[in-house]
């Protein structure tokens, strides 16, 4: 066991990197939430998105393209949930959960091709003189475009969410969809957008895995980020800022665990695997109990069906 | 346009309708997705549905079906429960995996003893594994409030990894030359789970399901907490002043669910798996939340829906072979099946009324009455 191989600097500045796929589908089902529509779904639209981006950009060999499909390809299928939850009635917790067996079974249907070649790289910015700053520079400066796009969108969608007329109009539909259809803003039109906003962002978040973090096509290369993404978003209890830091937490007990193995940690694989995991069910507990609830603040109208009278 | 009005009373016709109108239009959808695939539709579909009950090899194949009906429907009678009122234990898959893992190893732990008290106490353990896992979420629901969909879900990893753990370390064959996975529980008499009857594909996995859709039933029609499981899924506010306690009905719903699945998982590993192995979790857990709502969460659409899916896989699986289909086709066919009975489930429960488009095109909308629901 050697832990002083593992330097904090190399594990922030792949923190960076980790966080942004479950950055990028948080950020997506935190603005879907908000508007009171619960999105179980996010899973499959990033396998989807992650399989439509590495398809477009094998086809166009370019990154860009890719991420466009990406998210195109997230929202097609966000979609599919919004006509089944939003016009349909169905139940949103059911519908989520086939969204994702759905989801999982087009990816891997469609990826079958793809597996084996290689993405197309992803254009680096090349930022002069901050690249160089001793430590700040390996951890913030010389990262892909993509990680500075995902803190560009936290940043957006704050600004969206507290400071335009359009962000006040989507939380009061979360809140209570009722009162808001009240007063004539059309609640279906609203969560539609937040929806699609949602499912084009988790196509980005599983685009950023094929494309650049392992960088091919595998069948079920999500394991499970999806869900980790849905618990973030009750972790920043639906703030944007705070969904940044639990990305970061999140990446870096990922990044962490690994580390821990290549360091030989006398603790079998598996069970270090198990960690970020188990970390999430202890935040939800921390998080849900006790003061942290007040704190808690869910949007009123999330996961109620809404059935304007006419 | 059209307009959906609300029944007066949900169609219980149309409730019983729809799942065979869903079944209907996911052959059609699948159908177009096999001619986009470049296979003959009308074959695949052949394949799929009529082969295993009706085809040369269907001797074999029905046995097939029963065996991958069983688990399927034991865990969705355990989930029925607990969607009914409104407890979301989206983690049976982690439930079957610990029920697995604890029965073989209680099993494993008298290696190499002979009588026939180890099979018993390996269900028991199993049950039990499955249902302290369900626990967790339950406990945690009920004492902090924490989400238990959340929390079972993050189980499945935190279980499936654990099962990598015990195939590769604890539970290890040490006779096994160094391979992954456990002594075969199937070749010893103790715990070996065979067929009942030759050729039915029936063994106590099959049993255990069939009592359960039986005791479920008369649970759910008969027993006090049946009602409060109905009444607390239709109307929480009513639930709470007929004296009904949310808190015993999650712990309850999630234990009936975690045990059902744990019991499934030591029936799998004893009888057709065989052993603790890295692949031994193959998704029966998240299937049978599909085959709990194609069967109406109730246990004998359950025992229906249970015996389709599995049909599906068999089929799939002989379809795999036969045109070269992908595996992953049939997990987005049960997907497809899903979707399309939560899209006709609307019918049910409200009447499609063609109206013309409402005058309401003042541009003040808010000016515009509305009914109370």
């Amino acid at each position: 066991m050697d832990l002083s191989a593992i330097s904090p600097a190399l594990l922030f500045a792949s923190l960076m990197v980790a966080s942004t796929p479950i950055l990028l589908a948080a950020l997506g089902e935190l603005v879907a939430e908000r508007a009171g529509v619960l999105n179980l779904g996010v899973e499959g639209m990033m396998i989807t998105g992650a399989v439509a981006g590495f398809a477009a950009a094998h086809a166009s060999g370019s990154a860009a393209l890719g991420f466009l499909g990406a998210a195109a390809g997230g929202a097609a299928l966000s979609a599919l949930f919004a006509v089944l939850v939003l016009w349909l009635r169905a139940n949103q917790v059911a519908t989520g959960l086939a969204l994702t067996l759905f989801g999982l079974g087009f990816a891997a249907l469609v990826g079958q091709g793809y597996v084996g070649l290689r993405a197309p790289p992803v254009p680096r910015p090349e930022i002069p003189l901050l690249r160089d700053i001793p430590v700040l520079g390996p951890v913030l400066f010389r990262h892909d475009l993509v990680v500075y796009l995902a803190l560009g969108l936290v940043a957006g969608v704050w600004w969206f969410l507290h400071r335009t007329g359009a962000g006040l109009r989507l939380r009061a539909v979360g809140e209570n969809h009722d009162a808001a259809h009240a007063l004539g803003h059309d609640v279906r039109r609203i969560r539609l957008l937040a929806v699609l906003f949602g499912g084009a962002c988790a196509g980005l978040g599983g685009a950023y895995l094929s494309l650049v973090r392992v960088p091919q096509w595998t069948e079920g290369l999500t394991a499970g980020a999806g869900w980790i993404a849905l618990a973030i978003v009750v972790f920043a209890s639906w703030r944007p800022w705070r969904l940044l830091l639990g990305a970061w937490l999140f990446g870096g007990l990922t990044v962490l665990q690994l580390n821990l193995q290549a360091a030989r940690v006398p603790v079998p694989v598996e069970l270090l695997s198990t960690a970020p995991y188990l970390v999430t069910i202890l935040v939800l507990v921390v998080i849900s109990s006790g003061r942290g609830r007040a704190a808690l603040a869910a949007p009123g109208s999330l996961g109620q069906p809404f059935h304007a009278s006419r | 346009m059209i307009v959906w009005e609300r029944r007066p009373a949900p169609s219980r016709a149309l409730a019983w309708a729809t799942p065979v109108l869903a079944v209907a239009l996911t052959v059609l959808a699948g159908g177009v997705l096999f001619a986009l695939l470049g296979k003959d539709p009308v074959l695949a579909i052949r394949t799929i549905f009529w082969e295993p009950l009706f085809g040369p090899f269907a001797g074999y194949l029905r046995g097939q079906i029963a065996i991958k009906a069983a688990p399927l429907i034991l865990i969705a009678v355990g989930l029925s429960f607990g969607f009914r009122a409104g407890v979301w234990n989206i983690g049976a898959e982690g439930q079957y995996i610990v029920g697995a893992l604890c029965g073989a190893a209680a099993g494993l732990a008298l290696w190499p003893a002979e009588t026939r008290w180890i099979f018993p106490l390996m269900v028991l353990a199993g049950t039990l594994g499955g249902l302290v896992w369900a626990m967790i979420p339950a406990l945690l629901r009920v004492r902090f409030g924490t989400n238990e969909i959340l929390v079972s879900l993050m189980l499945v990893y935190v279980a499936s990894n654990l099962l990598a753990w015990a195939a590769l370390g604890p539970l290890r064959n040490p006779e096994g030359l160094g391979f992954p996975g456990s002594r075969n529980l199937r070749q010893w008499a103790s715990s070996a789970n065979l067929e009942l009857v030759p050729g039915t594909g029936l063994h106590w996995g099959g049993v255990a399901a069939l009592g359960a859709v039986a005791a479920g039933w008369v649970l759910l029609a008969r027993h006090p907490f049946g009602f409060a499981v109905r009444l607390m899924g239709q109307a929480p506010r009513a639930a709470a002043f007929a004296g009904v306690a949310p808190s015993r009905v999650v712990v309850l719903c999630m234990a009936l669910s975690g045990g059902l699945a744990g019991a499934a998982g030591l029936f799998e590993v004893t009888g057709p798996a065989g052993q603790v192995s890295i692949d031994f979790a193959a998704g029966y857990g998240f299937t049978a939340i599909i085959v709990a709502f194609l069967g109406r969460l109730h246990p004998g659409g359950i025992l229906l829906a249970g015996l389709l899916m599995a049909l599906t896989y068999v089929g799939g699986e002989m379809a795999q072979q036969r045109l070269n289909l992908p595996a992953a086709a049939i997990s987005l066919f049960q997907g497809m099946l899903l979707f399309f009975l939560l899209a006709t489930d609307l019918l049910a429960t409200h009447r499609p009324r063609w109206r013309r488009a409402a005058p309401s095109a003042s541009p003040l909308p808010a000016a515009a009455p509305e009914e109370a629901r």
